[in-house]
C-alpha cells in the first residue's frame, strides 16, 4: 500500500538517527520497555535460546537412534530427552515463534498503529513466558519428565515422577503469556487500524495473526485448567482422570486436544501469514485470491476446533465420535488447499526473484503440501490404526512444524531482518543455508515416513536391526539440518555489527512497514499517522518490467 | 465490518491528537480517549471469553461425570448446604446490583455514591467468602474434602469423591476470582476517593464491573449444578 | 465517550427478577419431575445469566462487535462440552469387547460402558 503522508512530508529516511534500537542502550531500558519492537526482540532472543535447548534434546534422541541397541541413553533418559524436546520446541519455541517475534514487531506497523493496544500487557506476557520457561526448564534439569509432551493420564497423574507438577505449572504460565499476546493482537486489529486501513486492505499476515490470536484466546484456557487438574490430582491423590479412582483418562485427552489440536494451527497459521507476504513480494504480483486466503485463515482457525478427536481414534473413544471427527478432519484440507493453490497461482506468470526468503517460500509450499497430504491417511479411521503412534505420525507433523513453520519463520526472519536491525545479511551464505536446511530436513524426516509405514513405533530407544539404515539416514540428515541452522546464526550475528546498512525498502515491497517507516523504525513507528489509500499488495500499480 | 465506519471518522480524530492527551489517563499509543475506551472494553470482553473457556473445561468435565454417575451425584448432593448456597447466591446478586449502581454513579459523575457502592460491593463479596469458609469447614469436618482423609458412607464413595473434587476446584477457582475482584475493588475505592473518575473517564470502574458480573454469572451456574442435583426432599441432610 | 446510561430502575428490577428466579430454582428442586429437573435448573440459570449479561453488563446497548464476541464465547463453550459429550453418549451404542470388566480391581460401575 502506498501512503499519503498526512501533514508535512516525512523527514528524509537516511537522516533518521534515533530509532527504536539506538534510543537507549541500557539494560534497564530493555527490561522495562513497552515498545512492541523491543519486546519482539526480547522474545526473539528468548525463543532462540529455547530452540537451541530443544535442538540439543533432539540431538540426543537422534544420536541414540543411530544404533538399534539402546547404548547412549538409558530408556528413562531417552524418554526424558524426547519429552524435553517436545515440551521446549512446542510450548517455548513454536507457539511463540512467529506471533511473539515477527507478529509483535510487525502487526502494529502493518496496520499503521504506534504500538499494540496494551504495551504493558505485552511486556507482562514476556515476563510470564520467561518465568514459565525457567520453571519448566528447572523441572527438566532437576529430575526430568518422561511423559511425553502430551502428559497423558494416568501416566502423568499417577505413575510419573514428582517433576510433572512443576513442569505443568511452567506450561500453565507459558499458556497465559500466549493468551495475553493473542488478546493484545485481537484488540489492536479491531481498534487501532490507521485511517483507510479497512479489513479488506489488511496485509494477510495480519489476517493470519488475527486468526491465530482467536485460537490462543479460545483454546489455551482449556489446557490451562486441564493441566491444573492434573497438578491437583497429583497433589491430593484424587481421581479426575485415574480409572482406579473412578475417573476417565480419555477425558484428559479430550480436554488436552481441545487445546493442542488448535495449537497446531497456532503454530502453522502465522507461518502461512509470512508466506502470503513473501510469495507476493517476490513474484511482484498482487496475491491471487486475497479474500479467499483471508477467509481460509479464519476458516482454518474455526475448523481446527472441531477435529481434536482424530488424535484419539485408538484411545477408546466412541467409534461414532471418531467418524464425525474423521469427516470434519477431511474438511480441514479445503482451506489448506485453497492457500496452496492461491500461492501457486500468485507465482504463475509473476516475475519471480530467487532471493533467500523466496527460497524458503518454495520449501514451505512443497513441504507443507507433503505434510498436509500425509495427514489424510492419518485422518482416515482405518489407516490410522496402522499409522497411529508410529514414525509416520512423527514425520507428518515435523513436515508441518519444521518443514512448514520453521521454514516460514526463517523466511520471514530473512525478509524482515533488514527492517528489524537496519542491516543486510550476506545473500550468498543465506541462499546456501536455505539449501542446506532443505536438504537436511528432507533427509531427516522422509526416512521417518518409511520407518512408520514399516511399523516402527515412536518413543522407543531401541529397535529391530532392519530399521537401522533408515534411522542412520535420518540422523545424518539431522546433523546437516543442524549445520543449516547454525550458518544463519553466524551471519545474522555478523550482520548486526558488520552488515551493510539497509535502506528503508530493500526488497521494493509493498506494505506500511516498508513504505512508511525507516529501517529500523523509530520508537512510535511513524512520524505521522499514515493514511492508506490502496489495497494490499498493489504491485500492479508499478510498471512491471524494470522490477528487479 | 462493524468498526469500518468508526474508521472513517478517525481522520478528524487523528488531527485532534494534540488536544486529547490532556487527560491524565490518556496513553500515547491511542489517537484519542474514545479509541482508548473502545480498546479497553474489547480487551475486557476478550479476557472474559478466556475466563469462560477456563471455567468451561471444568464445566465440561463436570458434565461428563454427572452423566456417567448421575445417581451417585444426586445422592451426594444431599450433603451440599442448599440454605447457605441459596443465601450466598442472593448475596452475590446483590453485590452485582451494587456494582451496577457504582458504574451508574460513575457515569453520572456522583463521587460519594460511587465510593459507597464500591464499598458495599466489597462488603457483600466478603460476606460471600465468609459463608464459603463456613461451608468449607463443614465439609472438612465431615471428611468430605477429597484426598487421603476422604470418607463417604455408602456405595458411591468414589463417585462422591469426584463430585466433591469438582465442588472444591470449581468453587475454589470461583472464590479465588472473588478475592482478586475484592482486591481490584479496593484499588477502585482508593482511586475513586481521590476523585479520579468522572462522567468523562470511568473506564476502570466499568471494566472491573464487567469482571465482577462475570464472576457472579459463574456462580449462577455453579449453584444449581453443584447444590441442586437431583430432586431434594424436605428434611434431608444439609 | 458516548455511553448508554441505563436508568437505575432497570437495575433494581433485574435484581428483583434474579432473586425471584433464585427462589424458583430452589423451589423447583424439591419437586421431582425426573430428568426435567436439570433442564428447568439450567433454563433458569441461563435466564439469570442473560439478565446479568444484557442489563448489568450492558451488552444490550453495546456494539455489535461485543455481542459477536459474547456469542463466540458461548459457541466455543458449547463446542467443547457437546463434542466431548458426543463421545461418551455414543460409546455404548455398539458392544465392544471389554476385557477389563473382569478385572477384580474394577470397583467402579460405569454406566456408559453398558
Amino acid at each position: 500500500m502506498s501512503t499519503v503522508p498526512v501533514a508535512p512530508p516525512p523527514p528524509p529516511r537516511t537522516a533518521a538517527p534515533v530509532n527504536y534500537l539506538s534510543v537507549s542502550h541500557s539494560v534497564r531500558s530493555w527490561l522495562l520497555t513497552a515498545d512492541h519492537k523491543r519486546i519482539a526482540i526480547l522474545f526473539l532472543v528468548s525463543i532462540s535460546f529455547f530452540f537451541v535447548l530443544g535442538g540439543f534434546a533432539a540431538t540426543l534422541v537422534r544420536l541414540e537412534l543411530v544404533t538399534p541397541r539402546g547404548d547412549l541413553l538409558s530408556d528413562d533418559g531417552y524418554n526424558k530427552a524426547f519429552t524435553a524436546h517436545g515440551i521446549v520446541m512446542i510450548f517455548f519455541f513454536l507457539i511463540p515463534s512467529i506471533p511473539a517475534t515477527l507478529g509483535n514487531f510487525l502487526l502494529p506497523i502493518m496496520i499503521g498503529a504506534r504500538d499494540l493496544a496494551f504495551p504493558k500487557v505485552n511486556l507482562l506476557s514476556w515476563y510470564i513466558f520467561m518465568i514459565g520457561g525457567v520453571i519448566a526448564l528447572s523441572a527438566m534439569f532437576l529430575g526430568g519428565v518422561d511423559t511425553g509432551w502430551t502428559f497423558y493420564t494416568p501416566y502423568s497423574s499417577t505413575y510419573s515422577n514428582q517433576w510433572v507438577s512443576l513442569t505443568v505449572i511452567g506450561l500453565f504460565l507459558a499458556g497465559f503469556s500466549s493468551i495475553l499476546t493473542g488478546l493484545n493482537f485481537i484488540v489492536t486489529v479491531h481498534t487501532m487500524r490507521a485511517p483507510g486501513m479497512t479489513w479488506h486492505r489488511l496485509p494477510l499476515f495480519v489476517w493470519a495473526a488475527y486468526a491465530t490470536s482467536l485460537i490462543q484466546v479460545l483454546a489455551t484456557p482449556v489446557v490451562a485448567i486441564t493441566l491444573l487438574l492434573v497438578a491437583v490430582e497429583r497433589t491430593l491423590r484424587i481421581g479426575f482422570f485415574d480409572p482406579a479412582l473412578g475417573g476417565d483418562p480419555v477425558l484428559f485427552q479430550h480436554l488436552f486436544w481441545f487445546y493442542s489440536h488448535p495449537a497446531v494451527y497456532i503454530m502453522i497459521l502465522p507461518g502461512m501469514g509470512v508466506i502470503n507476504e513473501l510469495v507476493t513480494c517476490f513474484s511482484r504480483k498482487r496475491i491471487f485470491g486475497y479474500e479467499a486466503i483471508a477467509a481460509a485463515h479464519v476458516a482454518l482457525a474455526v475448523l481446527g476446533f472441531f477435529v481434536w478427536g482424530h488424535h484419539m481414534f485408538v484411545s477408546g473413544q466412541s467409534i461414532y465420535a471418531g467418524m464425525v471427527f474423521s469427516i470434519l478432519t477431511f474438511a480441514v484440507a479445503i482451506p489448506s488447499a485453497i492457500k496452496v493453490f492461491n500461492w501457486t497461482a500468485t507465482m504463475f506468470r509473476g516475475s519471480i526473484s530467487y532471493d533467500t526468503p523466496m527460497l524458503y517460500t518454495f520449501g514451505f509450499i512443497g513441504l507443507f503440501t507433503i505434510g498436509g497430504l500425509t495427514g489424510l491417511p492419518l485422518a482416515s479411521l482405518g489407516a490410522d490404526v496402522h499409522f497411529s503412534d508410529t514414525y509416520f505420525v512423527v514425520a507428518h507433523f515435523h513436515y508441518i512444524m519444521v518443514g512448514g513453520m520453521v521454514l516460514a519463520y526463517l523466511g520471514g526472519l530473512h525478509f524482515w531482518w533488514p527492517k528489524m536491525t537496519g542491516r543486510l545479511y550476506p545473500e550468498g551464505w543465506a541462499k546456501f543455508a536455505a539449501l542446506v536446511v532443505f536438504v537436511g530436513f528432507n533427509l531427516t524426516f522422509f526416512p521417518q515416513f518409511l520407518l512408520g509405514y514399516l511399523g516402527m513405533p515412536r518413543r522407543y530407544h531401541a529397535y529391530p536391526e532392519e530399521f537401522q539404515v533408515l534411522h542412520v539416514l535420518s540422523s545424518a540428515g539431522a546433523s546437516i539440518l543442524a549445520v543449516g541452522f547454525i550458518i544463519p546464526v553466524v551471519y545474522f550475528l555478523w550482520s548486526l555489527r558488520s552488515g551493510p546498512p539497509a535502506p528503508a525498502n530493500p526488497w521494493g515491497a509493498k506494505g506500511l512497514e516498508w513504505e512508511a517507516t525507516a529501517s529500523p523504525p523509530v520508537t512510535e513507528n511513524f512520524a505521522d499517522t499514515p493514511v492508506v489509500t490502496e489495497p494490499a499488495y498493489n504491485y500492479a500499480s508499478e510498471r512491471e518490467p524494470e522490477i528487479v | 465490518m462493524s468498526d469500518a465506519d468508526t474508521l472513517s471518522h478517525s481522520l478528524p480524530a487523528a488531527s485532534a491528537v494534540e488536544e486529547e492527551p490532556s487527560h491524565p489517563a490518556y496513553r500515547h499509543q491511542f489517537d484519542d480517549m474514545a479509541q482508548q475506551f473502545e480498546a479497553s472494553h474489547l480487551g475486557m470482553w476478550v479476557f472474559l471469553i478466556t475466563e469462560i473457556m477456563f471455567f468451561g473445561g471444568l464445566f465440561g468435565g463436570y458434565t461428563i461425570y454427572r452423566s456417567l454417575y448421575h445417581e451417585a451425584f444426586a445422592d451426594t448432593s444431599q450433603y451440599m448446604n442448599i440454605v447457605l448456597g441459596a443465601f450466598n447466591t442472593s448475596v452475590l446478586i446483590a453485590s452485582s446490583l451494587t456494582m451496577a449502581l457504582a458504574v451508574h454513579a460513575a457515569q453520572t459523575g456522583l463521587q460519594k455514591p460511587l465510593v459507597r457502592f464500591l464499598l458495599a460491593t466489597m462488603a457483600l463479596g466478603s460476606v460471600f467468602l465468609v459463608i464459603k469458609y463456613f461451608e468449607y469447614s463443614e465439609k472438612f469436618h465431615h471428611h468430605h474434602f477429597p484426598g487421603p482423609n476422604f470418607h463417604y458412607e455408602g456405595p458411591w464413595a468414589r463417585q462422591a469423591e469426584i463430585l466433591f473434587s469438582f465442588y472444591f476446584v470449581m468453587t475454589g477457582m470461583h472464590a479465588l476470582h472473588m478475592v482478586v475482584g475484592i482486591g481490584l475493588l479496593s484499588y477502585l475505592v482508593w482511586k475513586a476517593s481521590k476523585r479520579v473518575f468522572d462522567a468523562t473517564y470511568y473506564t476502570p470502574v466499568e471494566m472491573i464491573g464487567l469482571y465482577w458480573h462475570f464472576v457472579d454469572i459463574v456462580w449462577i451456574f455453579l449453584f444449581p449444578l453443584l447444590y441442586l442435583i437431583g430432586p431434594h426432599h424436605m428434611g434431608g441432610h444439609s | 465517550m458516548k455511553h448508554h446510561v441505563v436508568p437505575r430502575k432497570h437495575y433494581y428490577l433485574v435484581f428483583l427478577a434474579l432473586l425471584c428466579l433464585t427462589g424458583t430454582t430452589v423451589a423447583a428442586n424439591f419437586v421431582d419431575v425426573g430428568g426435567l429437573n436439570l433442564l428447568i435448573a439450567l433454563c433458569i440459570a441461563f435466564t439469570k445469566a442473560s439478565l446479568v449479561v444484557l442489563i448489568f453488563m450492558n451488552v444490550r446497548f453495546s456494539s455489535p462487535l461485543t455481542k459477536l464476541f459474547v456469542a463466540a464465547g458461548l459457541f466455543w463453550l458449547f463446542t467443547l462440552i457437546l463434542l466431548t459429550f458426543s463421545d461418551y453418549v455414543s460409546r455404548g451404542w455398539i458392544p465392544t469387547p471389554q476385557p477389563w470388566q473382569e478385572s477384580p480391581n474394577r470397583n467402579v460401575d460405569n454406566p456408559a460402558l453398558h
